[in-house]
């Protein structure tokens, strides 16, 4: 990884997109703009939390990944998947079912991300009686919710909790497993099944300084269509030992209250970016007071909803909750003699979360001032409809485009008219103006012009 | 100069915390260290909270320059009888009906006091109260 520049999973297929503002909308972080009729990110801003893919009618936005031949570089293949990617699965697949067909796939060993959960939850548990914290404390659990303190809420990262998350502790867990029964570590590679584009970019461009030692990255979606296709009716081969360390908390630990229910006196769980936003709001005015831990995940349902799952997020959360029972709680489970949990525990710490502020107009404050100043007055002419028609989310984002000498004032199609109403300016010069922002020839007749369907019946 | 005007009605807890909130977004782009803007947040946030819970209405007059924010919370209403009282923790003059709302514990003052550089109050029985607080970056 180049220092300073963050890796980003979610990319955009300039073929496909059709240049609406769906995308635009929805961003929790205005990193969308539309430009020649495209959508593009604002690199800095992005916290891969998959809104814009969701809301996209045109399907234009793709996660980058790893081809699931690249496992075949290795002796020891393991396929390292949370507990959702069971959950999606209907009933009439059972696990055994499910592991066997990963197993078909190519890989030799498998393991659920929250297996060794028990090492978290004391770690965390301990890091939470330091008395000197900023309270309320919140996890690395979730990338996208990281990324987004670290660039909109920077008052916030003290309050990050520095273990790192879930996947890196199963990564280091099985990597430790095999080292002891003699395997060589160059000889392992190591593949997460990610259900969201936030994780892919938190093992690229991990939290910390030290690079993740997980070796691929491969969607969800993707392994479920490859799960669907291999799966065998009869089960032949016992995969029991390869679950054994797991247990009902750990099932749970990426639905909604799977961290909340174990930590603090009083914590919050809140799931979907949007909700997440306002809570930090509050939190970052000092208007919520005395909690000790929250769980914030950046989609609706947790992971249970993540962006690269197929199932439905609510059965998926039912299945995991069925499947909870018939496994101990953690404070039960057989412990591995053998797991070095002092090693494993090293290994989680992350020395430094930094803050990132991308909403700046400047790294000089006067700088910042004069564009803020300038701002400030070219709003004044903007019609405050927020329409997106000039490529920006809103009227206040134009403006601070424009001060930025990224947009023009003949972006706003209202101020066009204007001047094409006071003669200002010829309506050929104006048309011209527009097809520049959407594209040459965007306002033709077209039938094949899509925007998103009615959904409201 | 950036300045920035709010008004804030008695009694309208929803509306307190607009100020201080859209303030906070304008340092975050100029960029203002993230500690300082925590500071103002609060002490500013607590100043609306006072208006809202005391006064029957007040003006919010936020003004950034030189390193320097300048915010001014001029309310009209009952005033303080005696300032120095009340900028003891924990002493509240705030409704019982504030009180079941979760304010009136007594400690904005004290708390504006702890996150400003500098904070001037002064206040006229049932003229009302001006808030100054100063913060440096």
């Amino acid at each position: 990884m180049v220092q300073g520049v963050f890796h980003h999973a979610i990319q955009i297929d300039e073929a496909k997109c059709i240049g609406c503002i769906h995308c635009m909308r929805v961003c929790p972080t205005e990193a969308v703009r539309i430009k020649d009729g495209k959508a593009t990110i604002i690199q800095e801003r992005c916290i891969d939390c998959g809104q814009c893919m969701r809301a996209c009618p045109a399907k234009a936005f793709y996660i980058e990944q790893n081809d699931l031949k690249m496992i075949e570089q290795f002796k020891y293949r393991i396929a390292l998947f949370p507990a959702v990617l069971i959950g999606q699965f209907p009933d009439k697949y059972s696990e055994e079912q499910i592991y066997q067909a990963i197993m078909d796939l190519g890989f030799t060993h498998m393991i659920e991300v929250e297996q060794p959960i028990k090492v978290l939850i004391d770690l965390t548990k301990e890091y939470l009686k330091e008395e000197m914290i900023p309270k309320p404390c919140i996890s690395t659990f979730c990338p996208a919710v990281v990324r987004l303190i670290q660039i909109k809420y920077p008052a916030l990262t003290d309050n990050i909790i520095p273990i790192k998350a879930p996947h890196d502790l199963s990564a280091h867990f099985i990597q430790q497993a095999l080292v002891n029964q003699g395997v060589k570590k160059e000889e392992i590679g190591i593949f997460y099944i990610t259900p969201c584009a936030a994780k892919i970019s938190a093992v690229k461009s991990p939290v910390g300084d030290q690079p993740s030692i997980v070796n691929g990255v491969i969607s969800m979606n993707d392994f479920y269509n490859k799960i669907r296709q291999t799966i065998r009716k009869e089960v032949t081969i016992d995969t029991w030992q390869q679950r054994r360390h797991l247990t009902r908390e750990g099932i749970l630990w990426s639905t909604s209250r799977g961290e909340s229910s174990r930590f603090g006196n009083r914590a919050i769980a809140i799931d979907g970016i949007h909700s997440v936003v306002k809570f930090f709001d509050r939190l970052e005015n000092g208007e919520v007071k005395g909690f000790d831990f929250l769980e914030m995940r950046a989609c609706d349902q947790s992971c249970s909803g993540g962006i690269l799952l197929t199932g439905n997020r609510f059965t998926t959360t039912e299945r995991l909750e069925q499947r909870s029972k018939n496994y101990p709680s953690y404070l039960d489970s057989e412990q591995d003699l053998e797991l070095d949990v002092k090693n494993l525990t090293e290994s989680l710490l992350i020395d430094e979360i930094k803050p990132h502020n991308a909403f700046r107009l400047d790294d000089d404050i006067g700088k910042a001032m004069e564009k803020m100043s300038k701002a400030q007055r070219i709003i004044c002419f903007l019609p405050g409809i927020d329409c997106g028609a000039c490529g920006a989310p809103n009227c206040q984002a134009l403006a601070e485009d424009m001060v930025q000498g990224k947009a023009k004032m003949s972006d706003c199609v209202f101020l066009q008219q204007r001047w094409e109403n006071e003669g200002r300016i010829g309506v050929g010069k104006a048309f011209h103006n527009m097809e520049k922002r959407w594209g040459e020839g965007r306002f033709n007749a077209d039938c094949n012009k899509r925007g998103r369907r009615n959904e409201g019946f | 100069m950036i300045e920035l005007k709010f008004k804030i009605e008695g009694g309208d807890f929803d509306r307190a915390g607009i100020a201080s909130s859209e303030t906070k977004k304008v340092l975050k782009q100029l960029n203002v260290d993230p500690k300082v803007v925590k500071r103002m947040v609060v002490a500013l946030y607590e100043a609306e909270v006072n208006v809202a819970a005391h006064a029957w209405r007040g003006d919010v007059t936020v003004s950034v320059k030189d390193h320097q924010i300048l915010a001014v919370v001029k309310d009209e209403g009952p005033g303080i009888a005696d300032i120095s009282r009340a900028m003891l923790e924990g002493f509240s003059t705030a409704s019982p009906k504030v009180r079941e709302m979760g304010f009136g514990a007594g400690m904005g003052l004290p708390n504006m006091k702890k996150n400003a550089d500098e904070l001037k109050v002064e206040s006229t029985p049932e003229v009302g109260t001006t808030v100054t607080m100063v913060f440096d970056f």
